[in-house]
């Protein structure tokens, strides 16, 4: 049976990857992620499970290590805190182009620069706009409790062999320090080559024996072969979009505003629309729980019925580019969020609802001008 | 029932590990829990605080501006939370190095002399149990044979043997908190 544990996020995290029978960890210490290898070098997982866990000598070697073992099939992981990531964002370009699958971990915090050890969700541009160089996307998973710190390493690396490509799990350092109740899962074993064969294709550089050599390069100079690479790219990324959205409405059927939020901004916005609705604001959440694939339609959806449309996140506003492509000048679309590592509390959130949705002339008029049309 | 509880004081005083306890013994009795450290960059001396939440139901945001108990332990914190405390909540210090004592009226202001009992018990590591014991006198929101459980829980084995000098201090917080009346300020 599973057990009940009080952990941090970063422990089950790092707990879950052992779980899910992960075959290497390779990482560089930094705040606030730091637990995650503390806790990996503790546990000592090759006693468990024969996993693999070394801290390289800088987060770019442990990137490149992470390219090095998932060539040969196994299931990797690596986690860092924003400063870290930016470091490590060639080597990811590079994982997406040679196709490889692996879970990068970033525990946010504040930036620019080396910024500030408190959390922060300011990396969300670098998680699904890019980042690195190139045409590629991560799928970006964005837990918002401690249970999904632990549920989405699985997940992580399930989504990464069905598309051979690099998964990045979004936390921030609130969510990545906190202490919460964590169901976690069954050991998983490791799987062996012959297994890895039979359930994600004959793919990996596992030492040639009777097939033909796989290689595994981001590089190709024949444009004509680069392109079709760039176009299986893009393939997959429209399937992960049919396939493998993921989100949650929480009180949005009959909501007349809307919040959206995802990880720690979602946890500290579902208080703010219980207050809401305790003045008698028929508020929602929309909590996006991949940010790539991005909830469009149902925001697009959500638009015909609310009036305004507020994007809470920790930093100085990226996200509410993709709220308002997604409703597509529908209705207002105001930000709300602290930035320098400074924690939004609910009543700020609810304030700014207040003050740029619900007060705001703009959602007046544009409501006015809409029902005059009509 | 929720309890939003903040617990502020300096590192090194077991503010942490005492909102852990408390989170434990919520999960020992089945409840939602969720424990939020807020520190600074230094270690020992340096400010240390801690949401907990212990809740019948989900739990949604761990960040609060306003709490049902306020468990303070030294004046930077006593500026910073005396005014987060919900109107009809409860406030708890030791007045060891307080200079500016709590002025709200439209709470109720409680003392546990936790740094002198402690030095009497001989062990200064348990002040922050003592603390427990005064706030779970006036909240009894957990059993104290989960809060046993739950200080299993969360020490490792080789301090179990510490387990009843805790239990005894816990003991001891409930036996010696007083009420205190706040003097209302005088406004000039």
């Amino acid at each position: 049976m599973s057990e009940l544990k009080l952990m941090k996020g970063n422990e089950a995290l790092a707990e879950a990857a052992i779980r899910a029978g992960a075959d290497a960890y390779f990482g560089y210490p930094i705040t606030p992620q730091s637990e995650v290898i503390e806790y990996l070098m503790t546990e000592q997982p090759e006693k468990r499970t024969g996993m693999v866990v070394l801290q390289a000598e800088s987060e770019i070697a442990a990137i490149n290590m992470v390219y090095g073992a998932a060539s040969t099939g196994k299931k990797v992981m690596t986690s860092s805190s924003s400063p870290g990531i930016s470091l490590k964002l060639e080597g990811i370009s590079y994982l997406a182009g040679a196709e490889l699958p692996a879970v990068i971990v970033n525990v946010v915090r504040g930036g620019p620069g080396l910024g500030t050890i408190q959390p922060s969700q300011a990396d969300y541009f670098q998680s699904v706009k890019g980042g690195g160089h190139g045409d590629y996307k991560l799928y970006v998973l964005a837990p918002a409790s401690v249970q999904e710190m632990s549920d989405f390493v699985e997940d992580a690396f399930d989504i990464a062999f069905k598309y051979r490509a690099p998964v990045l799990i979004l936390s921030d350092g609130l969510i990545g320090q906190m202490m919460e109740k964590v169901q976690l899962k069954d050991q998983k074993t490791r799987l062996t080559n012959e297994e890895l064969i039979e359930k994600y294709g004959n793919w990996a550089v596992t030492g040639r024996k009777n097939r033909e050599r796989n290689i595994i390069t981001s590089l190709d100079l024949q444009s004509e072969k680069m392109e079709a690479r760039v176009h299986r790219l893009m393939k997959k990324y429209e399937q992960m979009e049919k396939e493998d959205l993921r989100y949650e409405k929480i009180l949005c059927d009959d909501a007349d505003y809307l919040i959206v939020a995802y990880g720690s901004s979602a946890r500290i916005s579902q208080k703010a629309i219980e207050l809401a609705r305790k003045k008698g604001i028929k508020a929602g959440l929309l909590r996006p729980i991949t940010l790539f694939p991005y909830p469009k339609q149902p925001l697009f959806e959500l638009a015909d019925q609310v009036k305004g449309i507020l994007s809470v996140e920790l930093n100085a506003g990226q996200m509410i580019e993709d709220v308002k492509l997604s409703v597509e000048h529908k209705v207002p679309v105001e930000h709300f969020g602290r930035t320098g590592g400074i924690i939004h509390t609910p009543e700020e959130v609810l304030e700014a609802l207040e003050q740029k949705i619900i007060n705001n002339e703009r959602t007046r008029h544009h409501k006015t001008r809409e029902s005059s049309i009509l | 029932m929720t309890e939003e509880i903040i617990i502020a004081g300096f590192g090194g005083q077991g503010v942490l590990s005492m909102g852990k306890i408390l989170a434990y013994s919520g999960i020992m009795q089945n409840q939602e829990v969720s424990w939020m450290p807020s520190y600074g960059p230094e270690m020992r001396g340096g400010t240390a605080n801690v949401t907990v939440i212990l809740s019948d139901e989900r739990i949604s945001s761990p960040y609060l501006k306003l709490f049902d108990t306020a468990i303070i332990l030294n004046q930077q914190s006593m500026d910073k939370f005396e005014d987060t405390v919900k109107p009809g909540g409860i406030l708890i210090y030791d007045p060891n190095g307080i200079s500016v004592h709590p002025s709200r009226t439209d709470i109720e202001i409680f003392q546990v002399e936790a740094t002198k009992l402690a030095a009497e018990m001989g062990n200064k590591k348990i002040f922050n149990m003592i603390i427990l014991g005064g706030f779970l006198k006036e909240k009894p929101i957990v059993k104290l044979e989960n809060v046993i459980e739950g200080l299993k829980k969360s020490l490792s084995e080789r301090y179990h043997y510490l387990i009843p000098l805790n239990e005894e201090a816990i003991n001891k917080g409930m036996s010696s908190i007083i009420p205190y009346k706040a003097k209302e300020k005088v406004i000039q």
